[in-house]
């Protein structure tokens, strides 16, 4: 239930103007794989990129292929819609819909993809994504109040149950802690290391330790300066990012002397 | 720091603060005094037709029996208005906020606040000297086809001038209304929730069930009041455009009268109690769109829990 992700040659435009340039990476099936670099480097604009929502903003394309499994997600006759229900994503800020209760924001994307769902069949999806989440056990007595009573790392978490309820092949992960306190960031962190044996897992970070903490293999972004595109500078085992990169700019940045 | 340099109020921030809570405090008082002082008029004017012996009334039948079936009249008026105008008006708000290409979306946008910049008076012409003879035929249509359902009995009037022509002519003013109203709520949608939908694989209409229209639900009905409003007062265009009489069910033969259109009609005319009686209909009509509103008010915020405002 999990695909590999292979990008090749990918420059990112809004616009005229080139936001990233020249991406190559492989991400491999079933394990986390985390972005780091300065703000305004282009990892959240080529996260985007990976499940078609970067074209969502007006005047957005790329160039180049995303490859799931070998199959081109810029190919001619490809629906970013079918795409974006098989590669789940979680945003900054917990987003779950605030019309609706627990139980239905869990159920919101099984609905759209599969119309007809029993009862019997609900109750066990919420209860197993609610699960998957590390949720179930705060919100099992409360399913039909609002979503949004939650606090912020529950609320996050019901983003993430409510994008492996549908059982996408990759989840995209955009800074999912940054507006979270300690504790509701370990819990996520916890979460995503159980995500993995499941799921392939990208996840776009600011915080360097937790990139060590709950990746694979690390992406190192950077940007020559205003205007200029952002590059993928390193890409390797986390491991190997952290202690010994081969690049000067992975290790200015990892180490702490930026610039 | 010494305490006096704490306590002391100095510089002209602080005098500028009183002065803007004053002027608020004032616009608020007014507003309601206002309120208040056009209440009260329409109360103390309207007491003498309310207590009047109820052959003096017009009709010879009392006060309720003459307002009753405008009352029923103004509202089939308003709520064809409404059912005509409010699926237009949410579609063309969505189109121009969430399909149209950007420049094609402004013009439209201004096309339709242009709608609301023609006076009623414009409308009211339109109507009675196009409108209702254009749709006289279909209105025989209707009667042929339809009269077994009462709204549509014949005969069909073969002037036009029907309360189904004169809610059609209302639809078209509350349409920008309600459209522009809407289109500023749609646009306000946070792009986190339609993101949210579109992550998950939701269709552009899909995405609009899930994040947009919950999102929009209480400004829609709040434009949808609005609409009602003036739906419920306009007089000119009424007046002009229905040739009143009778209450009747169908609505494709000449009769039924709003309350607007009525006290306009008369009003110059009338003196004595046919006056007081005439400000007694309208008491009436202040009352139902304050009953309509508090309705309104009680509709959304039935759903405050789920508003997503907490």
């Amino acid at each position: 239930m999990s695909k590999r992700i292979d990008v090749k040659d990918l420059n990112v435009y809004y616009g005229d103007f080139l936001a990233v340039e020249d991406v190559t990476i492989n991400i491999e099936a079933k394990s986390v794989t985390a972005f780091i670099g300065p703000s305004g480097c282009g990892k959240s604009t080529f996260l985007r990129t990976l499940n078609r929502m970067h074209e969502v903003l007006p005047g957005a394309r790329v160039e180049g292929e995303v490859l799931l499994d070998g199959d081109n997600l810029y190919g001619p006759g490809v629906d970013p819609v079918t795409v974006r229900s098989q590669i789940g994503m979680v945003f900054q800020r917990p987003n779950p819909f605030p019309t609706m209760s627990i139980r239905d924001n869990v159920l919101a994307g099984v609905k759209l993809n599969n119309k007809k769902i029993s009862k019997g069949e609900a109750d066990v999806l919420v209860e197993r994504s609610l699960q998957g989440a590390n949720l179930w056990n705060e919100v099992k007595d409360r399913l039909e109040k609002p979503g949004s009573g939650l606090s912020g790392g529950q609320q996050q978490r019901l983003c993430i149950a409510r994008a492996i309820a549908v059982e996408p092949q990759v989840i995209l992960m955009d800074e999912p802690c940054s507006a979270l306190d300690p504790i509701s960031t370990l819990a996520i962190e916890d979460l995503i290391n159980e995500l993995k044996d499941q799921y392939t897992v990208v996840i776009v970070t600011h915080n360097m330790q937790q990139a060590a903490r709950v990746s694979d293999k690390t992406a190192f972004f950077n940007i020559a300066g205003t205007g200029k595109p952002g590059k993928l500078i390193e890409f390797g085992e986390t491991q190997g990012i952290f202690s010994n990169p081969t690049q000067k700019a992975t290790e200015d940045y990892v180490s702490g002397r930026f610039g | 720091m010494t305490a006096t340099s704490l306590t002391s109020t100095q510089g002209a921030g602080r005098a500028g603060d009183k002065v803007f809570s004053g002027a608020a405090l004032a616009a608020g008082c007014l507003i309601l005094a206002v309120l208040f002082g056009v209440a009260l008029f329409l109360v103390v004017q309207a007491i003498p037709a309310l207590t009047a012996p109820a052959d003096e009334i017009q009709g010879g039948a009392g006060f309720f029996t003459y307002i009753g079936p405008i009352v029923v009249g103004t509202l089939i008026a308003a709520v064809i208005a409404l059912v005509i105008a409010t699926p237009i008006a949410i579609g063309v708000a969505l189109f121009i906020s969430h399909f149209a290409p950007r420049g094609l979306a402004a013009g439209l946008g201004y096309v339709v606040d242009l709608l609301a910049a023609i006076p009623s008076v414009v409308y009211g012409a339109w109507g009675a000297a196009f409108l209702a003879k254009e749709i006289s035929p279909i209105y025989n249509w209707l009667a042929d086809n339809m009269g077994w359902l009462p709204i549509f009995q014949g005969p069909a009037s073969a002037t036009g001038k029907t309360i189904l022509t004169a809610g059609i002519v209302l639809s078209v003013m509350v349409l920008p209304i309600i459209t522009s109203l809407s289109r500023e709520i749609f646009l306000q949608t946070p792009k986190l929730h339609e993101e949210a939908a579109l992550a998950l694989g939701a269709t552009r209409w899909e995405m609009i069930r899930m994040s947009v229209l919950p999102f929009a639900r209480p400004g829609i009905i709040s434009a949808i009041m609005l609409g009602l409003g003036r739906a419920l007062g306009e007089t000119m265009a009424v007046a002009l455009v229905l040739s009143s009489g009778a209450l009747t069910a169908s609505l494709i033969q000449s009769g039924n009268q709003t309350i607007a259109a009525e006290i306009a009609l008369n009003f110059p005319e009338a003196s004595g109690l046919k006056v007081s009686t005439l400000i007694a209909a309208g008491l009436v009509l202040f009352v139902i769109t304050l009953a309509v509103n508090m309705l309104a008010r009680w509709i959304i915020s039935r759903h405050k829990e789920f508003s997503g405002a907490n």
